[in-house]
């Protein structure tokens, strides 16, 4: 299990990681934490020609926090972001959720934005970023950057809209309405696994606590992250006695799960129903906690 | 520092080395050895057609390419077959790469060497085999329906089968006033060392002589078969057991092909080759183990007593037998765990399939044996109302009836009969330590809070310390120094302290002036291995005896030296004493200068030993006709049987009425082998063997396709449980002495994974109010098994 | 087909190394095979076990999973830099031995170096803490009891040591 040889490219600006990717093009392949990379490369599952490594890009090791939400820059690593005061301030799902993926030791490496490049169906931020309606951002030589909407971007298993030649330079992550709490709830066979469902929910509340609006993205249970709007069956009911179950059918009726090793498509199905509505109670009494506590 | 070490739960001795990052595993050494890669088939089943190497030529860095057609000689022909038996009918093996045809995915057919593993890998992925794929036989059904053979010659897959008996079994289910019939089924898991396999070969060309470091449970039984397959003189082959990263059974299979091949290759290229098992190569490479599917049809009375049991069982062992049919033959004789049926009867048939070799994995046949006849005592229990514990106890063997003779043919040939044991006391024990008795209160009360909540009872009774035999040498050294050596090999049981402690104690030495070498031929040439819980009980007693007759002839020596006699000596703290004059006294290392009448002065010591005046009559030789140089000694242990623990498992879990997942909210072990050397690395071996319990239970499995592909080659999907999966264990003991041999000791390293499965379903039962008769499961598998109940 | 060699500078263990390594060269293969320092072990190479974990710059890290040129300049700690000062046993490495932490040892040096650096910031853990710091390691023979009280034991070794001090 040793990784074949590739040409490796160190470039020491974004400029120059642009120029590289875009004279690779296809044969290029970029190494951010390469968590998910690497092993692929020792099982000689990929093989890229051209490695372009931007570790060294300190300009994308940013978390910036405003009003709008947070952008991520394309070398923070997982870690950095679960522990960063601002954004959990900011979008508390994203800790929330980061803090599923994997353990420490991979989440000290391993980055957000090559995270949601990788694009896999098991993997908790592009439900994130589904469910918040977030942006990439996405950078290549002598075009202008352009922003893709997340219901854009995931386009199936491990593929994204990401281009040869393209870097993901950032992922915007919006911060949702006030009034709103999100809650991630996942099922994993082992703590740290990939989930077999997990499903990430934001509630929005009114003045009267009573569910305005509730939506959630969940995981492993289609090619993409399936986003659902729970609102029709929670709106107008208490934050603390809503029809969760109710919110649970609808998760469970719009996944098309399927068989696998681990679970089968009925069980995934189940699970979607079943955490959908603990997700939702819990983002529920997260909207509740914040709003009370800004009274 | 005292020398009472026997039964002391004393910090481990190789700790200091393993720590700090100073062990020396297999990868460790031979650092600039050439690396061997292999290419391996993609297909379960296929004819090899042609193998094409011209495109890895130009891998710079490239060494040799072999095929099958470079073999020669006893090389070219099929591996042996380590334990033939008479039942084994069609007993078949692979040869070290592929004859013309694979039958499992993982078969190695080419063999690369170059100057790294990276370009070995390189080279491998340009050789192009081309393949004509078969049918594969994939799974019990495809094996028994035999619509296709995986061996030519064995149309029915039928490998092994047979049939023991001690009463009319099935006249006495017949007649009985109840009868049961179950189905019971455990899927395969491996024992998955987190150190793979890995062979390090040097060939001195000069000398003629072979060294090879293999990270192996029997480096003496590898030695013989590379003098045997390579062709050089058993003198001249060493064979070395470095530091090994666990072992669990899969170790003891031997010669493995690479194991062969890469000394075979070293010789060949007079350079050293070096080959390190990667993990993807261990899945489909090496073994597994556990794949058995079992009917019962049990009669018993309205206490539960069983008057008749047979069982009927498969047992999947893969595409070849190098290891014979150990694992159904301990299935058969072990399922009887405590207990003493009125008559019993077990009849298995071991199939062949295109999948990778089954051989023993740590518990080898017992946890299918505990989860058939526990499953079973379960259901009487249910069937007649009555407790579990009670029905179990209701079967038990008697103290007073041991020995115990279940007149049936143990794994190693030997008549079967346990030696000793309490199992009414070990039942008490477990159900005061897990509450037994005040579960219900318990359960009340978590139905309540709406929780689900069960227990579950497993108890069994396991053969260790299996013969036929161990050695040990033992020497004092003129500098006090205490050097154990003995054949066997380690993978992390801690010989280096517990043969220390064994020595020390029957030496009369500070432990910490004992060395242990374990699993090397340089020092000791014969030696079975280890496995089968065996390595206390064997090398243990062996190290005891060699060490009392080093003590015997050291009281004799210092007896002449001391002008009194040997039974008013004794020996403490490496000093032998006139018993009641504590002044007269001498140190062991001058006795051991004193054994040797040739009296070089390199030490002190030995200028020291002048002052005494031993030695014979002027006209007599100074070396006894029946005497030797040297204060050292060899000894041998072999027993007439296997000596029999036993041991009891309880659990409490939750179970989440949704979601279905399993949590275990206590796991209790009480367990009996005989008395304990050092407490401490015995109640290791029962942590370590609860976690592989638990992960057969309810995360690990190998999960082929029906093309024969293994699904979850891989750490990601081949669920070895994490720190977070495994309970906290709560641990009581016994110590009932065996009394065959002269320390009173019982092995304990499979104990604690035996019922790990059988446990786990009865709690899972217990918690669902339904029946589970297969395992492992999962929260997916156990959801369905509700949907199913609730119709 | 001759690779290109890249001229690649770690500190390992506080000291400054210098090797010529292919991009493609595994950190956990550069410390073992290029600079000898067999402690870290490979027990997957797919980042699951957790066995070749070392420290990069402070923080745990799967070697496998990175390239030695990945990490130039960095700031290496393996299991043989986790001794004390004087080379004897670090406090992680002695609690395992207080405490029956290891069996056979091959994973040992990913749980002493992930536990040094998590100890570093959780001085005084609970045992469910401490299992969970070690949640990303597998280990195959102890069950993990032992690894959790090594993990106790050596915070508060540690404390003694800086009491002492």
């Amino acid at each position: 299990m040793k990784p074949p040889v590739f040409e490796y490219h160190r470039p020491g600006s974004v400029a120059e990681a642009l120029d590289v990717l875009a004279q690779t093009g296809h044969d290029g392949k970029v190494l951010a934490g390469g968590q998910s990379l690497v092993p692929l490369l020792n099982m000689r599952l990929a093989a890229p020609a051209h490695l372009v490594d931007v570790n060294w890009l300190g300009e994308l090791d940013q978390v910036p926090c405003d009003a709008g939400g947070v952008r991520v820059g394309a070398l923070a690593r997982h870690a950095r972001v679960e522990h960063d005061p601002g954004a959990a301030e900011a979008v508390p799902l994203l800790g929330q959720a980061i803090g599923d993926i994997a353990h420490t030791t991979v989440r000290n490496r391993g980055t957000v934005v090559g995270s949601l490049v990788h694009a896999d169906p098991a993997a908790e931020l592009p439900a994130v970023l589904v469910l918040l309606g977030g942006t990439m951002e996405l950078a290549s030589a002598g075009n202008r950057p352009r922003r893709v909407a997340a219901a854009d971007f995931f386009v199936g298993p491990l593929e994204s809209a990401l281009r040869p030649g393209e870097l993901a330079t950032a992922a915007h992550f919006p911060r949702p309405p006030a009034g709103s709490g999100s809650a991630w709830v996942e099922l994993a066979r082992r703590h740290g696994d990939y989930a077999v469902c997990g499903v990430g929910v934001l509630v929005a509340l009114d003045q009267g606590l009573r569910v305005s609006s509730a939506r959630a993205a969940l995981i492993s249970v289609g090619p993409v992250p399936v986003p659902v709007d729970l609102t029709d069956a929670l709106a107008g009911q208490p934050h603390d006695a809503a029809d969760w179950a109710a919110a649970g059918r609808l998760a469970a009726a719009a996944v098309d799960p399927e068989d696998d090793i681990h679970a089968s498509a009925a069980y995934r199905r189940h699970l979607a129903g079943v955490l959908t509505a603990r997700a939702a109670r819990s983002a529920a009494a997260a909207a509740a906690s914040r709003l009370e506590a800004s009274a | 520092m005292t020398t009472r070490t026997m039964g002391e739960p004393i910090p481990r001795r190789e700790d200091p080395r393993l720590v700090a990052g100073d062990g020396r595993y297999l990868d460790d050494l031979g650092r600039g050895a050439l690396a061997a890669a292999f290419v391996r088939s993609p297909h379960a089943a296929a004819r090899v057609v042609d193998v094409d190497v011209s495109r890895a030529l130009e891998v710079d860095g490239l060494v040799a390419i072999y095929t099958y057609e470079d073999l020669e000689g006893p090389m070219a022909e099929p591996l042996p077959l380590l334990i033939p038996h008479p039942r084994l009918h069609a007993g078949r093996t692979a040869y070290p790469l592929a004859n013309g045809v694979v039958r499992h995915v993982g078969e190695p057919v080419a063999m690369v060497v170059a100057r790294d593993r990276y370009l070995a890998e390189d080279a491998c992925e340009r050789i192009a085999v081309a393949y004509e794929p078969l049918a594969p036989v994939v799974g019990l059904d495809a094996a028994v329906a035999a619509e296709r053979a995986v061996h030519d010659d064995v149309p029915d897959n039928v490998a092994a089968h047979m049939v023991q008996e001690h009463g009319d079994a099935r006249a006495a289910v017949a007649a009985a006033p109840h009868r049961l019939e179950l189905d019971l089924s455990i899927e395969r898991s491996a024992s998955m060392p987190l150190e793979g396999r890995g062979v390090y070969a040097r060939w001195d060309a000069a000398d003629r002589s072979l060294r090879v470091y293999s990270s192996t449970q029997t480096s003496t039984s590898v030695r013989f078969a590379l003098a045997v397959k390579l062709g050089v003189p058993v003198d001249r082959v060493e064979v070395v057991a470095p530091d090994v990263g666990g072992g669990f059974g899969v170790k003891i299979v031997h010669p493995w092909p690479e194991e062969v091949l890469v000394p075979w290759a070293a010789i060949r290229l007079g350079r050293e080759v070096k080959w390190a098992e990667d993990r993807r190569e261990h899945f489909v490479a090496s073994a597994h183990e556990r794949g058995q599917r079992h009917h019962v049809s049990v009669g018993f009375d309205d206490d539960g007593r069983l008057l008749g049991l047979d069982v009927e069982f498969l047992h999947d062992n893969g595409a070849y037998t190098p290891y014979g049919i150990i694992v159904p033959i301990i299935t058969a004789t072990q399922l009887l765990g405590p207990y003493k049926p009125g008559a019993y009867r077990a009849e298995f048939r071991s199939l062949y399939t295109n999948t990778v070799i089954v051989t023993p994995y740590r518990g080898a046949g017992r946890p299918q044996a505990a989860f058939a006849m526990e499953r079973t005592m379960d259901a009487i229990a249910a069937y007649l109302h009555r407790d579990r514990a009670e029905v179990r106890s209701a079967n038990f063997i008697q103290p007073s009836e041991m020995p115990y003779d279940h007149h049936l043919t143990f794994q190693d040939g030997r008549p079967l009969v346990y030696d000793s044991g309490d199992y009414p006391a070990t039942l008490d024990k477990i159900k005061k330590l897990v509450g037994w008795d005040e579960f219900e209160a318990f359960r009340e009360e978590a139905r309540a809070a709406g929780r689900r909540v069960g227990i579950g009872l497993a108890c069994y009774v396991e053969g260790t310390g299996v013969g036929p035999y161990e050695g040990a040498h033992v020497r004092v050294e003129t500098n006090g120094t205490v050097v154990v050596a003995t054949g066997l090999t380690t993978q992390g049981q801690g010989h280096e302290t517990a043969f220390a402690q064994v020595a020390a104690e029957a030496l009369g030495v500070p432990v910490e002036r004992v060395t242990v070498v374990t699993g090397d031929t340089r020092r000791f040439k014969y030696a079975v291995g280890t496995f089968a819980s065996r390595a206390a009980v064997m090398s243990g007693n062996a190290v005891a005896l060699a060490a009392g007759k080093v003590r015997a002839k050291a009281l004799r020596i210092a007896a002449e030296a001391l002008e009194t006699d040997p039974d008013d000596l004794e020996v403490a703290d490496g000093m032998v004493r006139v018993k009641g004059a504590p002044e007269r006294e001498i140190a062991l290392e001058t006795v051991a200068v004193l054994a040797n009448p040739l009296r070089y002065a390199f030490d002190e010591q030995t200028k020291l030993a002048t002052q005494f005046v031993v030695g014979r009559g002027a006209e007599d030789p100074p070396v006894a006709e029946d005497d030797e140089p040297g204060l050292e000694a060899t000894d041998w242990y072999s027993p007439v049987r296997s000596t029999f623990a036993n041991g009891m498992h309880a659990v409490v879990v939750e179970t989440d009425p949704e979601t279905a997942e399993v949590r275990i909210l206590r796991y209790c072990v009480v367990h009996d082998c005989g008395r304990l050397i050092n407490p401490r690395i015995v109640e290791g071996q029962i942590h370590g063997g609860v976690a592989q319990g638990v992960g057969g239970a309810l995360y690990e499995r190998m999960v082929y396709d029906e093309n024969g592909q293994l699904l979850n080659a891989s750490f990601m999907d081949f669920l070895m449980p994490y720190a977070s999966e495994v309970p906290k264990v709560e641990t009581d003991h016994l110590e009932t002495p065996s009394p065959l041999n002269p320390l009173g000791i019982k092995g304990a390293g499979e104990a604690g994974t035996i019922p790990g499965a059988a446990v786990l379903a009865a709690a899972i039962s217990d918690a669902e109010g339904f029946f589970i008769d297969t395992m492992p499961i999962s929260p997916s598998e156990l959801w369905a098994l509700r949907e199913k109940e609730d119709g | 087909m001759n690779e290109v060699l890249h001229e690649t500078h770690l500190v390992v263990n506080g000291v400054p190394r210098t090797v010529s390594v292919p991009a493609r060269r595994l950190l956990s293969d550069c410390l073992r095979h290029d600079l000898g320092l067999t402690g870290t072990h490979v027990g997957c190479e797919h980042g699951v076990c957790g066995a070749c974990t070392v420290l990069v710059d402070g923080r745990p890290m799967r070697s496998c999973l990175l390239f030695a040129v990945g990490v130039e300049g960095a700031e290496i700690t393996t299991v043989e830099g986790c001794r004390a000062a004087g080379g004897g046993l670090g406090p992680v490495q002695q609690a395992f031995q207080d405490c029956h932490g290891l069996q056979c040892g091959f994973c040992t040096p990913g749980f002493v170096t992930t536990i040094t650096a998590w100890l570093a910031e959780h001085p005084d853990p609970t045992e469910e803490q401490a299992r969970q710091a070690i949640g990303g390691n597998l280990c195959r023979c102890t069950g993990y009891q032992n690894i959790v009280a090594s993990v106790l034991r050596a915070a508060e070794l540690i404390r003694e040591q800086e009491a002492a001090r």
